[in-house]
């Protein structure tokens, strides 16, 4: 008995645990990881990835997923940096990227959940137009940032801790919050166990299915302020590729994509594992180009370990 | 006569951690015999087949099959030693023909290895005929029906050589038309000296078509019966481990003012429905199967669309196009397949009970949680759900206890009017019971109950009226004094013209 309860714990904290070997792994490979300084840099590094995975936690939990977060960051950091330009007016330059970010995820759900489009297709053409708007607007130039507040938010410190590694403890709270204390977190959970089990129970299911494209396109608004500020400029290329390390993140945080079971606080460590990995490399003095290498066999061996934990555990039952 | 056996167990013992599944269960099967398997949920019965199947190893204990010693470690072991099993859910491939199915994994060949399509093909046919299935070997399996299909797994067994073959509910799915032929192939399976391990929940089945019986409770053997020696109240009484008097509670009801009335409900399947019914009522609605009875349930509850028709609550007109709607209104429903449409199996139960009172539960967005598990908890308590906390996971639970929980889901709602197509499908005895005791004490409480059922027993035991519908029209009203399992056929049937 005591074996099966050891199990069920591991299974609980599988997404700590290996981040926990990662880590030791890193400190002893370069001694440097371990310096406070180094530790924020990771935390900030892995903000963008750990935001976006935190909406991606939310529409994989309903059974979907959402190729289009990068594209709506490009749209949001772009327009953002161009009201900033013209404007010079931090909040009008926030509340654009915010705004988009909503108006982008509204009109997903609008093709998910009222338009039955599977969220595969639907966001991967989302992708694609919303990432020609970004080209058309910027005709592939970068537009810089030049006011000091905006930056503030990617680069500044609180009490020496970095705004962005605030806002995603921010955003973890809420999200975690939402989810576990909230009708609407349990609706999500049903709607991803079973949909017409939810509906039947009263649940409006087309209106959790929208939202929850909603929230995760208010992530990417927020995501985009920060991810502009820290570099200093908007670009066409902004974004490019963040679905790929959220969805990395989630899965590693072992939550199914089947949906109906997962939490966002393994996702946020599934965003740390893939910045630690990031960085040790770094570190290391290892070719850039061969990151991505690492990276992807991380991922396959972390969801190899995580099957055979739940075999068994299944078994244990 | 011992070494005549084709299936022996002895002293079977199967531990799961922490729970004894099987205590030394023993089993005989004569070859040509139906042997059915009687127990409530969770008295062994799966996972004994289970264990014959070669689907799950056994902890102790020994299994012969023809006389001789064997261990299984996967079902192709125990299939090449004949022991053949149709699941509940087929497993079978959609998008290929009969006959590929019959053979899946097993096609003949051609000496240079392609598939030899005429022998597949002749062979095929064989079998059919010999089981006087009239389906074409090259159609495909996934333009057949339930029965049909049900009926190709079969032929599949003979297509392996099986000499026992399990069978789990056959008849679950199954119209009346098409157990009779289901039947007919058994007869013709035991003239081919074919064992058959019967699994059923209907009792009326098992008296009819099996020459033995076994009982277990609590994963333990109870006894072997022949068929002529024993009698329905004995079996119950075995297989809950008390006599279950009075399945039915006896009701007495007397007439009081319309709560719920539908007027000219019309959609794809029911045509021109009117229907009233009264506080404190169970009104039953029974037909054959695709009669449209349960589409009539889903139009009312909004699950469905309607093409025209009118709901009144308390003589007011209600809005009931979504369930949210209906619910919101006092209509509340339980479906008839609970793993599909009524739990979310990978979620708790506490989840599962709470699902469709979210909102009462909470203060702004959050959810008070003290309240809600103290709630859940009366509905455990009040339902007699057999459950080890309320955090595991519906999927985990028996069927009764399954059925439970939708029902406490539904309760916990608070509905004035109840809809329960086919509440007690799958359910073993003892639940059975209580949940019609539940039935009966919700509309003693002033509530009404709409009862949706096939198993004709049931809606005259617990019905104080009954529809009956043919072909989406509600074709007749039969009062309490009128109620018989003859008179509902009849009707339902068509062999009886309408009352106009």
């Amino acid at each position: 008995m005591n074996k099966n309860k050891l199990i069920n714990q591991i299974n609980v904290y599988r997404s700590v645990m290996i981040l926990l070997v990662i880590c030791v792994f890193a400190s002893i490979l370069s001694p440097s990881f371990l310096s406070v300084n180094n530790l924020f840099n990771v935390f900030k590094q892995i903000t963008v990835a750990g935001i976006v995975g935190c909406g991606m936690t939310f529409v994989i939990l309903t059974g979907g997923i959402d190729l289009s977060v990068g594209s709506i960051m490009g749209l949001a950091g772009v327009l953002a940096s161009g009201v900033l330009a013209t404007t010079g007016n931090v909040f009008y330059a926030m509340g654009t990227a915010i705004l988009i970010g909503i108006v982008c995820g509204t009109v997903n759900g609008f093709w998910v959940a009222q338009c039955g489009i599977p969220p595969f297709i639907s966001t991967l053409g989302m992708m694609t137009l919303l990432r020609g708007c970004v080209l058309v607007y910027t005709k592939g130039s970068p537009i810089p940032v030049k006011v000091d507040a905006y930056k503030y938010i990617g680069k500044g410190t609180i009490l020496g801790v970095p705004v962005p590694v605030i806002l995603l403890l921010i955003i973890f709270i809420l999200a975690h919050y939402v989810l576990t204390q909230t009708a609407f977190g349990r609706c999500i959970y049903a709607f991803g166990g079973n949909k017409e089990a939810a509906r039947l129970s009263g649940i409006s299911t087309k209106k959790t299915e929208w939202m929850v494209y909603v929230i995760n396109g208010l992530m990417c608004g927020i995501a985009a302020i920060i991810l502009t500020a820290r570099l200093g400029s908007a670009q066409s290329t902004t974004g490019e590729g963040i679905e790929m390390d959220a969805i990395a993140a989630v899965i590693l945080g072992g939550t199914s994509l089947s949906g109906g079971t997962g939490f966002v606080l393994p996702t946020v460590v599934g965003a740390m594992i893939m910045g630690i990995i990031d960085n040790i490399l770094t570190l290391m003095n290892v070719n850039p180009h061969a990151t991505n290498i690492v990276k992807g066999a991380v991922i396959l061996i972390a969801v190899l370990v995580d099957k055979k934990v739940k075999d068994l555990s299944a078994k244990a039952e | 006569m011992q070494e005549n056996l084709v299936l022996k167990l002895d002293s079977i013992v199967k531990t799961f951690p922490g729970v004894k599944a099987l205590d030394g269960v023993h089993l005989d099967v004569y070859p040509g015999e139906v042997h059915a398997l009687c127990g409530e949920n969770g008295a062994g019965k799966s996972t004994l087949m289970k264990i014959i199947a070669g689907a799950q190893p056994y902890t102790s204990g020994k299994m012969y099959v023809d006389g001789k010693d064997v261990v299984f470690h996967s079902t192709k072991e125990a299939e090449r030693m004949g022991i053949a099993m149709i699941y509940q859910e087929f497993n079978m491939v959609p998008d290929l023909s009969v006959a590929e199915n019959m053979y899946l994994g097993r096609l003949p060949k051609k000496a240079y290895g392609a598939i030899d399509w005429k022998k597949l093909y002749r062979d095929a046919k064989e079998v059919l005929h010999k089981l006087n299935l009239k389906v074409d070997e090259k159609t495909k399996v996934s333009h057949l029906s339930v029965a049909e299909s049900q009926m190709i797994e079969i032929a599949k067994c003979l297509t392996i050589g099986a000499k026992v073959i399990i069978m789990d509910e056959p008849t679950a799915a199954l119209t009346d038309d098409e157990i009779e032929i289901l039947f007919q192939i058994i007869e013709d399976l035991k003239k081919q000296n074919i064992a058959i391990l019967y699994i059923s929940h209907r009792m009326d089945e098992i008296f009819r078509i099996s020459n033995r019986l076994t009982v277990f409770r609590d994963g333990k053997f109870i006894a072997t019966k022949k068929i002529e020696d024993t009698n329905y109240d004995d079996v119950v009484s075995m297989m809950v481990g008390r006599s279950v008097e009075n399945l039915y509670p006896s009701r007495k009801y007397e007439q009081q003012e319309v709560i719920f009335e539908v007027k000219d409900m019309n959609s794809k399947g029911v045509h021109n429905v009117n229907l009233q019914l009264h506080k404190g009522e169970i009104l039953g609605i029974s037909g054959l199967l695709g009669s449209g009875t349960i589409e009539l349930s889903k139009l009312i509850y909004g699950a469905i669309p309607k093409v025209s028709g009118n709901v009144f609550v308390n003589g007011q007109e209600i809005n009931c196009d979504t369930p949210k709607k209906a619910l919101a209104a006092g209509i509340g429903f339980v479906s008839d397949d609970r793993k599909q449409e009524g739990l979310v199996l990978i979620r708790s139960i506490r989840e599962n009970i709470a699902m469709s009172s979210l909102k009462r539960y909470s203060k702004g967005i959050q959810i008070n949680k003290k309240y809600e598990l103290g709630q859940v908890e009366k509905q455990v308590k009040a339902l007699n759900i057999k459950i080890s906390s309320v955090s595991q996971l519906a999927g985990k639970l028996s069927g009764g206890n399954q059925q439970k929980v939708v029902f406490a889901k539904m309760l916990e709602a608070n509905p004035d009017i109840l809809i329960l197509d086919e509440p007690t499908r799958g359910v073993d005895v003892g639940a059975k019971a209580e949940i019609y005791a539940i039935m009966d004490q919700l509309t003693k409480e002033g509530k009404s109950i709409i009862l949706i059922s096939t198993d004709l027993p049931e809606v005259i035991g617990m019905s104080d009226r009954i529809l009956i519908m043919r072909e989406g029209n509600v074709v007749f009203e039969i009062s309490k004094e009128e109620m018989s399992q003859e008179t509902i056929l009849a009707y339902a049937s068509g062999g009886v013209s309408e009352h106009e």
